[in-house]
């Protein structure tokens, strides 16, 4: 797009390269938040099905403009800063996971070469970004001087910090597997896994619990059911967002959805291959890749809602045994395993 | 042009937000300000072409460290007057840090005017189409092997030190026997039984 601006237009670089880029992030940022609004209802509707309602059926055809109705309501809303809160920490928290939930958009492959910033290290400013996310919750709970958010904040900080580790481990399997941080290459390099014709990593028996246990993990990292502790409204009346209203709330909502959504695309990039087809047959590979990808985001989306309308919440201690004793064992298991075997398929050495 | 603005805003950013971690008053804004600077660090990192250590800085001292001070912090009962108290007491010593540090930094300063460090005989010069990662890696793995695992020894060890010395044994906890839990049967745990009116259930 770059050399769109530049030749095409006759701009100086420095300013195509500057247009180029602003033009990719509001190409991404835009549509990304009209698919949390409509993500919301999807949601919505999804648990209404599985409990037998209805859900929004009232503003628009067949409810689809509730969420639109529900944004205006809060930003008509008045902002409230209760009087002992901490007044630009308080305002500063919603502002961090707004803001940390759009960033790692920018390594996002939507197709071959469409990616804002194709760089080497893309996995790892995912994890950097995704270890930012916890900023806004401790902070809300501490600036809004109240005791629940302050319990939630500390539930979060934790649970974010336990899953994490597990999180980096998995991502350190497939990075093996593919040679590769970046993004694009990983996706390239679940073409034909083993030899089928079957696009995906989850296909090799080696990855295939990875895969298992990074969407559980993703669960818990988006604080999702079942680990909801965060927000536990049957405890903490909403956790950390118990003081906020208005846009400030909202920026909540739209960050948590929106980091679900990026969740459910590195779900579908690392084990279900991003925006190559289902099978390796050329025909696929005419429909565009952003549709795959598409189609692959909105089956992990589903998987979560339904995940959430049927799996009741875990106790904390169960959560917490789960990321330490479970999955980080497991995983540190499994790079050792995978190491070793790709050691002796490359090398031939037994490692 | 842009590298040279986008310098000028990182290193401005950590040395202001640095000097204010050691200004502010409350506790919590100092991590902020630390956080800030960490992360300022990171992008002059990006910018020197290192953008495996910059993520890694991120990654560990914001991700993780930081929020360990954050949540240790946080729990403080934070009373301005107790810790403006220790101020004279520290005094000597926070100077004479000072004037080390000072010190330091005038014989970097010297020592650079001489002339820079001679680039061309490194050890392993890097071939510039090689990733930073794969750089490292091949240095690490090779030159450097035993340093490095002794380093990881070093931190294995200091981890069992930190677990032992905060493992205690304490009486009187029922923790969860989470195998127990999952094996136990309908038939142990619910009995029917046809309850006479007007009397109580026998436990």
């Amino acid at each position: 797009m770059t050399a769109f601006f530049n030749t095409t237009l006759g701009l100086p670089y420095g300013w195509a390269w500057a247009i180029a880029t602003l033009v990719g992030i509001l190409a991404i940022a835009l549509p990304l938040m009209l698919a949390v609004a409509m993500v919301i209802y999807v949601d919505r509707k999804i648990w209404a099905a599985m409990a037998l309602r209805r859900g929004p059926n009232v503003v628009g055809p067949f409810g689809l403009l509730q969420s639109f109705a529900d944004g205006l309501k809060v930003f008509l809303q008045e902002t409230i800063v209760p009087s002992a809160a901490n007044r630009g920490l308080f305002l500063l928290a919603p502002i961090i996971t707004f803001t940390v939930a759009l960033i790692v958009w920018a390594v996002v492959p939507f197709q071959p070469g469409v990616v804002v910033a194709n760089i080497n290290v893309g996995l790892l400013y995912v994890l950097a970004a995704s270890s930012l996310g916890v900023y806004g919750v401790i902070l809300s709970g501490w600036a809004s001087n109240s005791k629940y958010p302050f319990y939630s904040a500390l539930r979060a900080a934790a649970q974010m910090v336990s899953y994490e580790v597990a999180i980096g481990f998995i991502l350190i399997s497939v990075v093996m597997w593919s040679g590769s941080f970046n993004l694009t290459d990983i996706v390239e390099a679940q073409k034909s896994v083993l030899g089928i014709p079957v696009n995906g990593f989850f296909l090799n028996p080696l990855l295939f619990p990875m895969a298992v246990m990074f969407f559980i993990s993703a669960l818990a990292e988006t604080q999702r059911a079942p680990f909801d502790l965060t927000e536990a409204e049957s405890e903490l009346v909403a956790g950390y967002q118990t003081e906020y209203s208005s846009m400030s709330f909202a920026l909540f909502w739209l960050g948590e959805y929106a980091n679900v959504i990026l969740m459910c695309a590195l779900n579908a990039i690392l084990f279900w291959g991003g925006y190559l087809p289902p099978f390796d047959w050329a025909p696929l590979y005419v429909v565009p890749g952003i549709v795959w990808l598409l189609l692959k985001m909105c089956f992990f989306f589903f998987v979560f809602s339904w995940v959430k309308a049927t799996v009741p919440r875990y106790r904390y201690d169960q959560l917490m045994r789960l990321g330490w004793k479970v999955f980080l064992p497991v995983s540190l298991f499994w790079v050792f395993l995978v190491s070793g075997v790709l050691m002796y398929a490359r090398v031939g050495v037994p490692a | 042009m842009i590298q040279a603005i986008a310098f000028y805003i990182f290193a401005t950013v950590v040395i202001v937000s640095a000097g204010l971690t050691i200004a502010s008053r409350n506790p919590v804004h100092s991590v902020m300000w630390l956080i800030l600077a960490f992360f300022n660090a990171a992008g002059l990192m990006v910018l020197c072409g290192a953008e495996f250590i910059a993520m890694l800085l991120v990654i560990v001292y914001v991700g993780a460290v930081a929020v360990l001070f954050l949540f240790v912090v946080m729990m403080l009962d934070i009373e301005v007057a107790a810790m403006r108290a220790g101020f004279a007491r520290y005094l000597p010593l926070g100077l004479a840090l000072a004037v080390a540090l000072l010190a330091e930094v005038i014989i970097a300063f010297q020592a650079w005017s001489v002339g820079g460090v001679q680039l061309a005989a490194r050890a392993a010069p890097i071939a510039p189409e090689v990733s930073n990662i794969q750089a490292i890696g091949n240095l690490l793995y090779t030159r450097y092997l035993f340093i490095f695992e002794g380093a990881g020894l070093v931190l294995l060890v200091a981890m069992i030190g930190a677990i032992v010395l905060t493992h205690r044994k304490r009486g009187g906890v029922r923790p969860q026997n989470i195998a127990k839990q999952n094996a136990r049967q309908p038939h142990e745990a619910i009995r029917n039984i046809n309850q006479p009116i007007g009397q109580g259930v026998e436990l």
